[in-house]
């Protein structure tokens, strides 16, 4: 009789592999295909299924990012101050506060400031010619509205775009009105405050005041000298790598498939989701469950054949003369031997007696 | 155990992929085909044709030239055909750029990058290799390097990677190199996919590239990642195609007595030709440019030959239209020989039939039809101990007999139809043959439904046979095959050995599977009437007579009944489960009725048991406390309780059951009419612009948001009421209380209102412009314009609502659809990247190669289906194991 302990311990040889790839994918057929609305921040942030395929495909930007920013103790507890925060954070983009309309015809920029958008925002007009210093060395200004002649500036948008083929056909005018849209709108996406791929930056109540934003820019935010860095969080796996290290990343393929599962009511227990990250993250990097990852970078030959791109690993076999050491459990199905797992790893034979 | 003269297993243990040499085809190949034709006018083979006696046969009574065999016991053999010019393979052209990429035009070494841009990109990559970290794996099965090679240069690059990424390049910028050893000039070398090389302006004939290749030395091609002992890259180029033997491609002759060859044969049939008339054009001194043509011609023929979808050249038809499948679509995709033939395999011994529930027979028992359990057989072994009885078994006129007698030297045997035959076959049998049994009860088989989901879609059931042409299956084991009785088929299996007859036994019955492995929490549970069956046997009040209790207790099988507990010599309900649980059990929860239920050393004492307090509390701790034959036996027994319960109190409902009281009616009206000036408050807000914007959204948003809000709030007020209006004892409040079946939801909607509907999770808004139908105004915002559904399934929804009801089903219905083939590919990939992943003794997790995942498995060692019930076990929570 086995005791109660050994009862709860995993047997040996055990495919736990197999166990967690079901337990995670079988519930999958259960799951909405609903998206998600973080209020402010974000709409259509995926959730069940899709996001389940974005976390296992390591994708290296997920559909809609958010960035939770918590702060540091003196700005966590009040409303007041984690607003503060929140807005210098918060990107504000030039076409936020002012209007920007080109003029074909005279190959000119006119940039509008507007102060009934811009006032509450906190965005003063200096603020914003600021920002424009990087297209126009100096501007023309009129009152509250900037104005840029691109033909006159020679930076570097202007001088790469001048030596592309299209440009040598009419030597004429050096700017096209098409240059000219394309600085428009990029004048237009230009951040006036803020940090650049961190938006929409809402506070929001939980134990303490923290700010949930689009984007994932960590390190931008880190420079923010309010923000904690040991608590900053995005669902972004990639970023977390970069910024933080594969242990970080394990941590939030964890964190971020729980969430999945739990806000679909479907209970799977942690080793399983557990085994999953640490199969995706073992060897230093993050690799995806599929063909470009842990698949595709299996050892034997047969198996990799036998997933996805089946000529192409067989060729490359042949090309370069690999051995199949039949170590897998494919590999030892396809020809038809018992397969390494379980009670097949037992290799144990009794003896008869011979009379 | 019978080992005496089996013959002696191999065991596969290795397998080296490599590069046939033309001089080894030449060697292997038994014919040399040179005739594009295969039969003659009297269907007889033509030789040197493709279906060449020398190949192998495929038409019974013919026999092979080259071995004698016939059709069952011959091989095959390659043929030969020699091609009167070289051919680039299609698959290898790729690598072939690669080596021509990195060698010298003039002196076939190679290239060392001298450039300084270049240098700095070589030495960013090599120090990118350094720091990269290595696979663990990856250290131990790097390419092994044949002996001689070990003091060669190892490639500083992974060569598979570099051929893809290099072949993947569109062009690269022109650089004017010089090799370094012999000061030539580096041409430039481009591969206009699929199969030509050019070097910078001009064609580079397959010969050229074959002489370039052949004049590369063993150990340049080691540093760039070859092994020439195993692949020579002029290998890469054909000059002699081997022909598969005919099995390979056997023809079929139709009814009417005509031949059709096989796609690959049509395919070597045009290549032969082809290459015949290059040779006669070569012979005959044709100009360059037709040679050049049919050169080009044949290396299309031989291209398609080997895959019929490379990009770039149209694929080679069928007379009928039809794309011929070549040899690289035989092996590829769902239906190619490696998923189809290889990864998965067809089985002798199986059975497959439509499902019917039988809540009479044991939870691990499957029914199976008599005509089945004729068909399939038991090896049964002879031994000195079961010979009288394999004698018996051979002897028997009918079911259950012996079908097969193999002997020790291994010949099969067929029991005779008559007596004496036997008699006769009985008096020799000897110790060391084995008999095939037909199935008889007790056996132990393995029981399935597709789709396959997970480890508990095939578990071991015990065979009982039944007349009739279904399985039948005990409905508690519906949940984890995921089975209902609409006509689902499932699939049972026999094990043929003792070794896998005890595995299933000791490892995949039933009752091992009581718990999920995916939460530990109950899988087989009871369900739906037997969970109303429990409510009602053990609701306070409930008594049975002695009648009663006696059929009850001869059903699960129990002789001796209990002292009656209520007056007049009744039992109580509580009384009867009690005597199903074992005196350890203690028991104190809240039910979803929000009661109080008690148990007390094994005594219901308060309460009335419904689906919570079943699975949660009671199967899972006596599932670990009392083992899974005990959990087992009551499961079986509280269920046939259950169902005999059920029976005598009746559960059924009606039209009445639905409708709501004059009263209650007035008071939904009342919500309803509150609920429509809200929204027409907002809409009127809305419009003249005095709405709050909502941080983050839009006006429209704010609005909508709201309402859904608003309509949320209306539907779950209704549910009070209507929950209070139909009162406790509705049957189907019951069900949805006790979770026997259906939800709240479902008795609100069909005797009070629908509620919103929605797509997206909005309220609708596709259909017409500014509207869902012609039938509103533009604009319209209010509910009934935008899905709310205010009547009810039973008084029946309006045209509009009906419209309305119906997009929203229709997204589901997509939404299902598109689900189950997401998360299949999902699931493919996630079994396929962890399939190799294995707990060691030492509790560490490592992938095939050795490489260790985890130390500890899942950080404490645990088994995840006991995980919900560890605390009751050794004391331990689930906080303690680290997650952060």
């Amino acid at each position: 009789m086995k005791s109660k302990k050994e009862t709860v311990q995993v047997p040996p040889f055990e495919a736990v592999g197999v166990i967690a790839a079901q337990s995670i994918g079988e519930p999958g057929t259960q799951m909405t295909m609903r998206t998600f609305h973080y209020a402010g921040v974000a709409e259509h942030v995926p959730t069940g299924l899709p996001r389940l395929i974005e976390i296992v495909d390591a994708k290296k930007e997920p559909k809609k990012a958010i960035i939770d920013i918590y702060l540091k103790s003196a700005y966590s507890r009040s409303r007041t101050e984690a607003e503060k925060v929140a807005k210098e954070i918060s990107s504000v983009f030039v076409s936020d506060v002012a209007t920007v309309e080109d003029d074909l015809e005279k190959l000119l920029i006119h940039i509008a400031y507007d102060e009934k958008d811009a006032k509450p925002q906190g965005i003063t007009f200096n603020m914003l010619k600021k920002a424009m210093e990087q297209f126009s060395e100096n501007p023309k200004i009129d009152g509250t509205t900037i104005t840029i002649n691109p033909a006159k500036e020679k930076t570097k948008e202007t001088k790469t775009k001048t030596k592309t083929k299209k440009d040598k056909e009419d030597k004429k005018s050096k700017f096209t009105a098409k240059q000219v849209r394309r600085l428009t709108s990029k004048i237009r996406g230009a951040i006036v405050r803020g940090v650049p791929g961190v938006f929409k930056a809402v506070v929001i109540k939980g134990d303490e005041y923290f700010i949930r934003a689009g984007g994932f820019n960590i390190i931008g935010a880190l420079e923010h000298p309010a923000v904690d860095p040991k608590r900053i969080y995005t669902n972004n796996i990639q970023e977390l790598e970069r910024v933080y290290g594969i242990e970080a990343a394990r941590n939030s393929i964890v964190r971020e498939t729980k969430d999945v599962l739990d806000m679909q009511g479907l209970y799977v227990d942690i080793r399983h989701i557990m085994l999953i990250s640490d199969a995706m993250t073992y060897c230093g990097k993050i690799k995806s469950i599929g063909r470009h990852g842990l698949s595709g970078e299996k050892v034997g030959v047969l198996g990799r054949a036998a997933f996805e791109e089946t000529i192409k690993h067989l060729i490359n076999a042949c090309a370069f003369a690999e051995e199949e050491k039949l170590i897998g459990v494919t590999e030892n199905i396809i020809v038809g031997q018992t397969v390494p797992v379980g009670t097949g790893k037992i290799k144990l034979v009794m003896k008869t007696k011979k009379k | 155990m019978q080992q005496s003269n089996k013959e002696v297993r191999k065991v596969i243990g290795h397998l080296k992929f490599s590069l046939f040499s033309p001089e080894m085809i030449r060697k292997l190949a038994v014919a040399k085909i040179t005739v594009p034709d295969t039969y003659d006018d009297d269907g007889y083979p033509i030789d040197g044709g493709l279906v060449d006696l020398r190949l192998g046969v495929v038409d019974p009574g013919l026999r092979c030239k080259t071995c004698g065999g016939t059709v069952k016991n011959c091989p095959g053999h390659f043929g030969l055909i020699e091609l009167v010019r070289p051919i680039v393979h299609v698959e290898f052209a790729k690598h072939l750029l690669y080596i021509l990429k990195n060698t010298c035009y003039s002196c076939h070494k190679v290239l060392k990058k001298i450039d300084k841009k270049e240098d700095k990109e070589v030495k960013k990559e090599e120090i990118e290799q350094i720091d990269g970290v290595i696979t663990p794996g990856e250290a131990i099965l790097s390419p092994e390097l044949s002996p001689e090679a070990a003091e060669s240069p190892k490639p500083t690059i992974n060569a598979a990677d570099a051929v893809e990424t290099l072949s993947k390049k569109r062009t690269s910028k022109k650089t004017t190199k010089v090799c370094s050893l012999c000061g030539a000039e580096v041409p430039e070398i481009k591969l206009l996919k699929p199969t030509t090389f050019m070097k910078d302006k001009d064609m580079l004939l397959p010969n050229d590239v074959r002489d370039w290749l052949a004049a590369i030395t063993d150990h340049d091609l080691r540093e760039l990642g070859f092994d020439p002992v195993y692949a020579r890259p002029e290998w890469m180029i054909v000059t002699a195609l081997p022909t598969p033997p005919v099995n390979v491609r056997p023809s079929i002759t139709l009814e009417t007595g005509e031949r059709s060859e096989d796609d690959l044969t049509h395919k070597l049939v045009d290549v032969i030709r082809i290459n015949q008339k290059l040779e006669a054009n070569i012979n005959a001194g044709a100009p360059q440019l037709i040679i050049e043509d049919l050169w080009e011609l044949l290396q299309y023929h031989v291209t398609t030959y080997f895959d019929n979808e490379t990009a770039n050249i149209p694929p080679a038809r069928h007379r009928s239209g039809r794309p011929l499948k070549t040899l690289a679509q035989r092996l590829k995709g769902k239906e190619g020989r490696f998923r189809y033939n290889l990864s998965g395999k067809r089985v002798n011994f199986s059975a497959r039939t439509v499902i019917s529930p039988d809540p009479r027979i044991r939870l691990d028992e499957v029914g199976v039809p008599e005509r089945i359990a004729h068909e399939l057989t038991i090896p049964l072994h002879v031994t000195e101990w079961n010979i009288d009885h394999c004698k018996s078994l051979i002897k028997a006129e009918s079911y259950p007999r012996a079908v097969y007698i193999i002997r020790p030297d291994l010949r099969r045997l067929k029991v005779g139809d008559t007596d004496e035959v036997r008699n006769e076959q009985a008096e020799n049998l000897k110790v060391g043959s084995t008999i095939e049994r037909q199935l008889i009860n007790g056996d132990i088989v393995l029981f399935n439904r597709q789709p396959s989901l997970h480890r508990i879609s095939m578990m071991a059931h015990e065979v009982k046979v039944f007349p009739g042409r279904t399985f039948r299956l005990n409905p508690v084991t519906v949940s984890p095959y995921n089975a209902d009785f609409d006509g689902d088929e499932m699939n049972l299996h026999v094990m043929q050995t003792e070794e896998s007859q005890a595995e299933a036994r000791y490892l995949a019955k039933v009752e091992k599977q009581l718990l999920s492995p995916r939460h530990g929490h109950a899988i087989i549970k009871p369900q739906e009437d037997h969970v109303s069956g429990l409510y009602f046997l053990t609701l306070d009040g409930s008594v049975f007579t002695k009648d009663e209790v006696s059929s009850m207790f001869y059903l699960i099988g129990r002789t001796e009944l209990p002292k009656p507990d209520v007056a007049g010599g009744l039992y109580s309900g509580k009384l009867l489960f009690s005597t199903l649980l074992p005196d350890d059990t203690n028991l104190k929860v809240i039910s979803k009725l929000g009661d109080e239920i008690v148990i007390k050393n094994g005594k219901l004492i308060k309460g009335a048991i419904e689906s919570k307090a079943m699975e949660g509390e009671l199967l899972e701790k006596m599932f670990v406390n009392h083992g899974p034959e005990f959990t087992r036996e009551f499961i079986d027994s509280a269920t046939v309780l259950a169902l005999e319960s059920v029976s005598l109190h009746g559960l059924s409902v009606s039209l009445k059951d639905y409708t709501v009281s004059p009263k209650g009616a007035v008071k939904i009206n009342e919500i309803i009419d509150k609920m429509n000036r809200e929204i027409d408050n907002l809409i009127m807000q809305y419009k003249n612009k005095s709405l709050e914007r909502s941080p983050g959204m839009t006006l429209k948003e704010t609005l909508e948001g709201l309402i859904v809000e608003i309509t949320t709030k209306t539907r779950i007020d209704v549910g009070k009421i209507v929950e209070s209006d139909l009162g406790r004892d509705n049957p189907s409040v019951i069900m949805a209380k006790i979770g026997a079946r259906g939800s709240m939801l479902n008795a609100i909607q069909m005797s009070a209102l629908v509620a919103q509907q929605t797509v997206r999770s909005k309220r609708i808004t596709r259909g017409f412009k500014r509207r869902i139908l012609p039938y509103f105004k533009e604009g319209a915002l209010t509910g009934a314009e935008k899905g709310f559904v205010y009547s009810s399934f039973q008084k029946g929804l309006t045209p509009y609502e009906f419209m309305h009801h119906s997009m929203g089903g229709r997204e589901a219905l997509v939404n299902t659809a598109i689900r189950t083939a997401r998360s299949g590919y999902m699931q493919r990939r996630l079994i396929n990247a962890l399939q190799d992943l294995v707990v060691y003794g030492d509790m560490s997790v490592r992938n095939a190669d050795m490489s260790v995942v985890q130390f500890i498995y899942g950080g404490d060692g645990q088994d995840p289906m006991y995980s919900s019930t560890v605390e009751a076990v050794e004391g331990t929570k689930q906080d303690d194991i680290d997650t952060a």
